[in-house]
Order: structure tokens, then sequence, then C-alpha cells
């Protein structure tokens, strides 16, 4: 005896519920009573039994008085280990987590962006007085080119507007920048000084490096020039100061910052839908009675009623009723799907116009929706390969910056201080700071993981579950498609094709079909099943046979209704001096189009034949055609003979079919292509071909429906279309494309962008970068890597 | 050339040798880690070397002190480890080097480093 029942407590009114809770830990029958005594005693419990076999205690409680947590925490107490199952509570809680992390950072960013930018005019406008005072004084360059097209252009209608601007004190108005400047660097602009503090203390550098040293190297000089503005004159430079510079930089790169984070939520969307498929109750039969239960409370077995329109719970299979299901959110199928008793049903489809009742199977972290979301997550989490060069420059990129920062304010220096030009200070450090302001390591960073993440998601949604970054770029490359033939180019599932029957036969179609199907239930052969289908589809009322012989390699031979029927190959009726002469062209003609003929013989007169074969899937050859129009070689392997192989091959469109494999000759056939130098992808059913698929550079697996998570492949196909091969070679050639255009952005971008900066275009073509543009390129080109991947999701895959 | 040139270029020069060394050169003070090591992420992970033993599995403790998106991810190339490490909370890593050598962690975008040593 493994199971003790107690029922201590009186029953309390109400609704009661019944919970499964694994236990842990549990070896003896000791400790079986104690877990048992322990949630026996608290109140609220009306029933408990501790099963030591199942390791799981099983619980009836009245929800008023306790939850299934203090379940738990009771069982925990009595130093056991327990747990609800639920959903997986780690991809839906750090899903959530990550969302409510990212909403926190986007209001926050939104909000110091707009103030900063508002102070960031309003600190540009009082800087046209203080400007123009100090070109009074002084005749030296405006440092900053933007600054100066701003002056020239603005300046007469402000003086027009706000005359008064021009009569404050110049000493008020900078001593003023300077208190609103530091105000904006240690409010909006906090955590980039404190984030380039923390990095610098560990011998690190990051994008907050680059911003804290520029904006701080040009605030320091301009608190020098506003503190000392004589030290600048007596030296010939215009005591400048770059407080709205320093404005505008911060309120840019926020405001590119906080589009950035949006861009950046909006790449998981796929996995958060999913997630978010996930009923929260379940309509329960329970003593007669239906209730509403939380999902995680429903227990393995229990019967669920489902009602027209609502999703469905959790996984189970269907023991009443009909309907049809729509799956698309998990298969992309968008045709819904006729359900009745027996077929499976995956928690989160959305039920159709009819109601059913089904036993709950699979439940918790098991379920087919979880198993998606985990697979999901992991895949977002992937890296790429072809990040690595991203990641080594990134490693070094900051320091490398900074150092050219350096050497750019050196060469002005000299530079201008050779030709005997002004103020070579001035110049050099408006360069300087371009340079380390401009530079953007950021979009490198995101170049390929969001690309990644915007695929896996979009693969998703068109029910194609792509298991990581390196598995979408080998997709990209291939060039060569395996498709293994049963079950992937055509339906698994023989079928009856024709049924002939020869002239002037003393017997109709359907009595010859109700005859040799009768016989044929006995039989346990595939393409006995094929006949028997058809015979009951055609609607035809089955004898039972009074004997029934099934001759090896031949056929079957049995009496029904008291005829003597026998079916099977040319070899049985060669036995049974059948001859067959009648039909022989037909048979040879079925026989060339890839069908199985049968002769059907009865009382030894030769009555027909009935033609079985594996039908192609509708689908097929428009997915083939497909292929090729993508430029991939498509072979056919199977272990059929070569005639029939043949013949389904053209039928599908195909050109090179290896017919005659055994299952170890795929493993063979997918290694002599790939030596060959092509880049592979294997399709086939997951669990049959898994060694085939794991040889191939990419293995599709045509999903089966059951384990989405342990199929041995990089690719699972969530329903048996052959078109979503397609889609899953074409999302992962556009996620390629994808991730070669971000990843040629971010570094033309600073390729281009940072010499531009250090002003190498200045000797020829007088072009020089203001620090606030260098801020505005900075902040805009990771919304602009961001935003590319994110086109992913609208891409035209079908 | 005078004076003033020499000695922006000397600076310069200085500079940027500093920075050089500073970031690429420094030793940073290794950790060493029997079963588990608290790692604090804050514009980078301190302590950033910890000293392992080969084949013996290692909890890392990663505690999280700040929002910046750059640490959220902290990420073990070689172990095929990626994971999302919420803000002002610790997430602990499982790390079993299989043998002598270094491996090693860095953030989402490879900005921040630190390694692990296996001996």
């Amino acid at each position: 005896m493994t199971t003790i029942g107690t029922t201590d407590h009186p029953k309390t009114s109400g609704a009661t519920e019944r919970i499964r809770i694994p236990v842990s830990g549990m070896t003896c029958a000791a400790c079986q009573s104690h877990v048992q005594k322990a949630l026996a005693n608290q109140p609220g419990v009306i029933d408990a039994s501790v099963n030591l076999m199942m390791q799981n205690a099983s619980i009836t409680f009245d929800p008023s008085a306790v939850t299934p947590g203090k379940l738990v925490d009771a069982i925990r107490s009595t130093g056991y280990g327990a747990k609800l199952a639920s959903p997986d509570q780690t991809a839906f809680a750090e899903q959530e987590a990550r969302d409510r992390a990212q909403t926190e950072e986007f209001e926050d960013l939104r909000l110091k962006a707009i103030v900063s930018g508002v102070i960031a005019v309003l600190a540009m406008v009082f800087s046209m007085p203080l400007m123009a005072s100090n070109a009074r004084q002084m005749t030296g360059p405006v440092s900053d080119p933007f600054m100066l097209w701003v002056m020239t252009s603005l300046t007469p209608a402000l003086q027009k507007l706000a005359p008064w601007a021009y009569k404050i004190d110049p000493h008020v108005l900078s001593y003023t920048l300077l208190v609103v400047t530091a105000g904006v660097m240690g409010w909006a602009g906090r955590h980039f000084y404190v984030r380039a503090w923390a990095s610098f203390r560990h011998h690190s550098a990051d994008m907050n490096t680059l911003i804290a040293v520029g904006t701080g190297a040009a605030f320091l000089y301009s608190i020098i020039a506003t503190a000392v503005p004589g030290f600048f004159i007596s030296h010939g430079v215009a005591p400048d100061v770059y407080y709205e510079a320093v404005v505008f930089i911060i309120a840019l790169i926020l405001t590119g910052n906080a589009f950035e984070a949006r861009a950046k939520g909006r790449t998981s969307i796929a996995l958060r839908s999913l997630a978010n498929m996930q009923p929260k109750s379940a309509r329960v039969a329970r003593d007669g009675l239906e209730t509403d239960v939380p999902v995680e409370l429903v227990a393995h077995g229990e019967t669920i009623v489902v009602r027209p329109g609502e999703r469905v719970p959790v996984d189970g299979e269907i023991i009443s009723g009909n309907s049809a299901v729509d799956e698309s959110m998990l298969t992309g199928e968008s045709i819904p799907v006729k359900k009745a008793t027996g077929d499976r049903v995956i928690g989160g489809t959305i039920n159709g116009t009819g109601s059913f009742r089904y036993t709950a199977t699979t439940l918790g972290s098991d379920s087919m929706l979880a198993q998606i979301v985990r697979l999901m997550r992991d895949a977002q989490g992937s890296r790429a390969p072809i990040q690595r060069l991203a990641d080594q420059v990134s490693g070094i990129f900051v320091p490398v910056v900074i150092s050219l920062a350096v050497v750019t304010f050196v060469a002005w220096f000299v530079a201008v201080d050779l030709s005997g030009g002004d103020a070579p200070v001035v110049r050099a450090f408006a360069a300087a700071v371009a340079v380390l302001i401009i530079a953007c390591p950021c979009a490198m960073g995101l170049a390929v993981p969001t690309a990644v993440m915007v695929a896996t998601g979009k693969g998703a949604e068109l029910g194609v579950l792509i298991k990581g970054g390196e598995a979408l770029q080998r997709a990209g490359d291939v060039t060569t498609i395996v498709l293994d033939k049963t079950g992937t180019v055509t339906e698994g599932k023989p079928a009856v094709t024709d049924l002939v029957i020869t002239d002037g036969a003393s017997r109709s179609k359907e009595d010859v079909l109700r005859l040799v199907a009768s016989l044929e239930a006995s039989s346990e052969h595939p393409l006995a099943d094929a006949i028997v289908r058809h015979a009951k589809e055609t609607g035809l009322t089955l004898s039972t046979a009074t004997s029934f012989e099934s001759i090896t390699g031949r056929g079957a031979v049995g009496v029904v209704d008291a005829a003597t029927v026998a079916v099977g190959n040319l070899a049985l009726m060669n036995d049974r001096t059948v001859n067959v002469s009648s039909l022989e062209s037909n048979a040879e003609a079925l026989a060339s189009s890839g069908r199985t003929p049968m002769y059907v013989a009865i009382d030894g007169v030769f009555a027909g034949i009935i033609a079985v074969a594996d039908p192609i899937k509708g689908t097929s050859r428009d997915a083939i055609a497909r292929m090729r129009a993508l430029g991939l070689d498509v072979v056919m392997l199977t272990g059929d003979n070569e005639r029939t192989a043949r013949a389904i091959a053209k039928e599908a469109g195909i050109d090179h079919v290896v017919a005659g494999v055994l299952p170890a000759g795929k493993v063979a056939e997918v290694t002599r292509l790939q030596t060959e130098g092509r880049v592979v992808a294997m399709v086939g059913d997951g669990v049959n071909d898994a060694p085939a698929l794991a040889q191939s550079d990419v293995g599709i697996a045509i999903g089966t429906g059951a384990d989405v998570a342990a199929e041995a492949a990089d690719v699972v196909l969530m329903r048996g279309d052959l078109r979503s091969a397609v889609h899953a070679i074409e999302l992962s050639r556009r996620t390629m494309r994808t991730m070669k255009q971000n990843l040629f952005w971010a570094f033309a971008y600073n390729v281009v962008g940072i010499p531009i900066a250090a002003g190498v275009l200045y000797p020829a073509l007088g072009i020089l970068l203001s620090p606030i543009l260098a801020s505005a390129a900075m902040a805009f080109s990771s919304v602009s890597v961001v935003s590319n991947s994110l086109r992913l999701r609208k891409a035209r895959i079908a | 050339m005078h004076a003033t040139v020499w000695f922006v270029i000397i600076g310069g020069l200085a500079v940027i040798a500093w920075v050089n060394w500073y970031f690429f050169l420094a030793q940073r003070a290794a950790v060493t880690a029997s079963t588990e090591v608290t790692i604090t992420v804050k514009g980078g992970y301190d302590p950033a070397v910890i000293r392992v033993k080969a084949g013996q599995p290692v909890r890392l403790v990663f505690d999280r002190q700040e929002t910046s998106s750059c640490s959220e991810e902290v990420v073990f190339p070689d172990f095929g480890v990626k994971k999302f490490l919420p803000a002002f909370q610790k997430t602990t890593v499982e790390i079993t080097a299989p043998k002598p050598g270094k491996y090693g962690f860095m953030c989402g975008m490879s900005m921040l480093h630190g390694s692990l040593i296996a001996e």
C-alpha cells in the first residue's frame, strides 16, 4: 500500500479544488505519512493523500481557506521538496522582467530626453548673444560649424524677437548656462558618468565612456573659459563655451536611446505574444460539475470542457464532441483544423464554433506551448557565428577611439599652429570631441542579436521554429536540400488510388472492394489498412472473413461471404494459376506511375486490380518548384524501388532521386553530398531520420507535434507542409542579408564617421563636423540598425 | 616648431600609451573561487578574473547593481551560456571548466569582459 488517505477535516461549504503537487525526496512510508500529516493539519485541507511511488500529493482543499502556495510551504516545512507544476515559469517570468525593465527604461529615457531637449534649445538661444559678445571682444574662429550656421541664420531673427537677450551681461549668461548644464549633466546625463566611472574602475570602457569623456571635456573647457576668460583672450582665443553643445549631445543621445529601447522591445513581440497565449484558467469537469480552475491546478487525466470561441487551456486528447481549432499561432496554418474524438488539441489554440470535452495530457513545462516558448527564448538568446567579428571589434573599440581622438587633437593642434592659424587649441578640441561623440560601438553590438530575435519570432509566426542564430546562419547558406520521400514529400499514409475490374466481371466494383476489404481487415499490412480505410470511407459495410491466411511476400487468401478471395502480387496469382493478362497493360501503367497494383481473384477467377499509393502532398509540388526557384538542388531519398521513386519524383518535380536507401544509407548520402562541397539541408521526420538530420548542415524536422524540443533538428516545422521548409530557407536568407546590412552599416558608419569628425575632409573640402551633429548621427545609428532588423517582421515570406 | 607643439605631441603620445596600457594590459586582480563566488555587475565585473579548478563546477552569482542595459546579459561563449541578469538581483550561473585554460565571459554586446582561469 503506497497511498494513505485522510479525511480529518469536515467538508467546508462552497467549492473545493483538487491539486496534485509533486513531492521530491520521499524515500519511505514514514516520509510519506510525515508529509501526509503536515498537509492534513493545514486548515482548509479536506483530503490529502500522498503517493510514495508517484512522488506526489493529491489534495482536495477549500480555496477560500488555503492557497496552493501554502500547501507547498507545508510540504517544504517537513523537509521535502515541492513545487507547483506550472507553465515554464522561468521563461514567462523572465520575459515579464525584461518587458518591465524595458518599459521603465523607455519611460525614464523619454522624460529625460524631452526635458533636456527643451533645455538644449534654450541654451542654444542664449548662447547666441553670448557668442556675439565674445566675437566683439575677439576675432577668433567659431569652433563649432553647426553653431556658426545657427548663429548666422538665426541671429537677426533673435535680435528682433528678443533684443533684451543681447543686453544681458555675458558673465551672467555664461554662469547661468554653467549651472543649467551642470544640472542637466547631473540629472539627465547622470547615468552616463556613473556607468563610465564604474567601467573605468574595472579597466573596461563602453559607449558611456565615450559620452562621458566627450561631454566632460567640453564642460571642463567651458568652465575654464567662463571662469578665466582673460587667459584665453591673452592667447588670442575667444573664450567660447560649449554648454549648449553638452546639453544638446546629452539630449540627442537620450532621444536615440529612448527610440532604441522601444525598438528593442519590439524585437521580442513574437515571444511575448506566444507567452501570453497561455490561458489563465480551464473549465474542468469534477464530480459532475464544471468549475473554473487556474491552469496550474489542472491535474493530468482530468476532463476539460471547451466551449465555442474559447482558448484550449492545456494539451490533451478529445473524448467527445468535435470542432475546428485555429492553430495558426503555433503552426502558421491559417485554416482551422478539424478535430474529433481521439484527436490531439494543443493548449493556447482557439476553438472554433463547436464544443468538446477532452482529457488533459501534458501540463506545465512539458506542454507544447511551454516547450515552444523555451525553445524560442533559447534561440533568441543564441549567438550567430557572424557576430564574432563584431565582438572582436567591440572589445577593443573604445580605447582605440579614445586614442584616435588624442591623435586628432595633436594633429589639429600641430597643423593649425604650423600653418600660423588662429586658436589651434579650440579647433583641435572641437574635432577631438566630435570623434569621441560620433563613435558608436552600440550599433555593432546590436546588428546581429536584434536580427536573430526578430527572425526567430517571425519564424514562429510562420510555424517554423529555428533553434538559434547558428542554425539561422547555416540555413541561409544551404545549396542542396535533401528530402525524405515518405511523410515528407508524400503523405506517408498509403491510400487506394485506383480500382479496375475486368470486363464482363460478375461482381460490381463496390462488391469487389467490399470482399477484399473484409479479407484485409484481418491483415496488419499497411497496404491492407489503406484498402480497409478506403472501403469504410466509401460507406461499405464489411463482413467478417471466415478464414484468413497471410502469405508472406505474396498477399492474403481467405473466405468472405462464402467466396474465396485472394489478394496480392503477380506471384500470388501465378501460384494460384489465375490468368491476369486481360488487365496487364493497366497494371503496367499503374506501376510506372508510382502505384502498387494488387491483383484480386474471387473463387479462382481474376476480378480486378486495386492500386495503392502513398500520394504526394498537395503542397509538395509547389514547394519543390519554389526550392528550385531559390536556386537549390533538390534531392529525394527513399527506400522504395527505383521505378516507384522515379514516378513520385517526376510527379513532385524532382530531378535527383536516390532510391533503395536504407536508413543508414541516408546518412551516407548526406555525407557524400557534403564532401562535394555542398551545404546540405535535410528534411525528414524527426524520429526515423534523426541520424541524417544530425549529419546534415541544417536538419529540418517535420514536426510530429509531440516533442518539438527533443528532435535532433536545427529547424522544426510545426506543420507537415513542405512549403514551411521553403519559408525556413527564405527567412534565413533574408535574415543573413539583414545581418550583413546591419554589420556593414555599423562598421561603415564608424569607419566613415570617425575620420570625418576628425576633419580629414577639411583640407580638401572645408568640411568639419560639429559635435552636436556627431551626437545626432551617433544617436540614430543604433536606432537605424534595430529598425532594419524590425523590417524582417514585415518581410513577405509565403 | 616651438615648445608648446612638442609638448602637445609628447603629451598626446603619453595619453595614448596610458589609455592602451590601462584598458588592455593592466593586470586585474584575480580571485580564487572554490565553489561559489559573487560577482558584482556595475559597469564591469568585480572581480573580473576568477581562478577556478578545472573539472569542478563553480557557481558564479552575478549581482547586477545597475539598470544600464549594457550589462543586462552575461555570455559564456565557450559554454554556450547566455543569461539575462535582472537589475538589482542575483543570478546564478553554474559553470564547469572542462580543462585548464582561460575562458572569457562578457556582456551581451561584448563591451564588458571577465575571465575564468581554470587550473
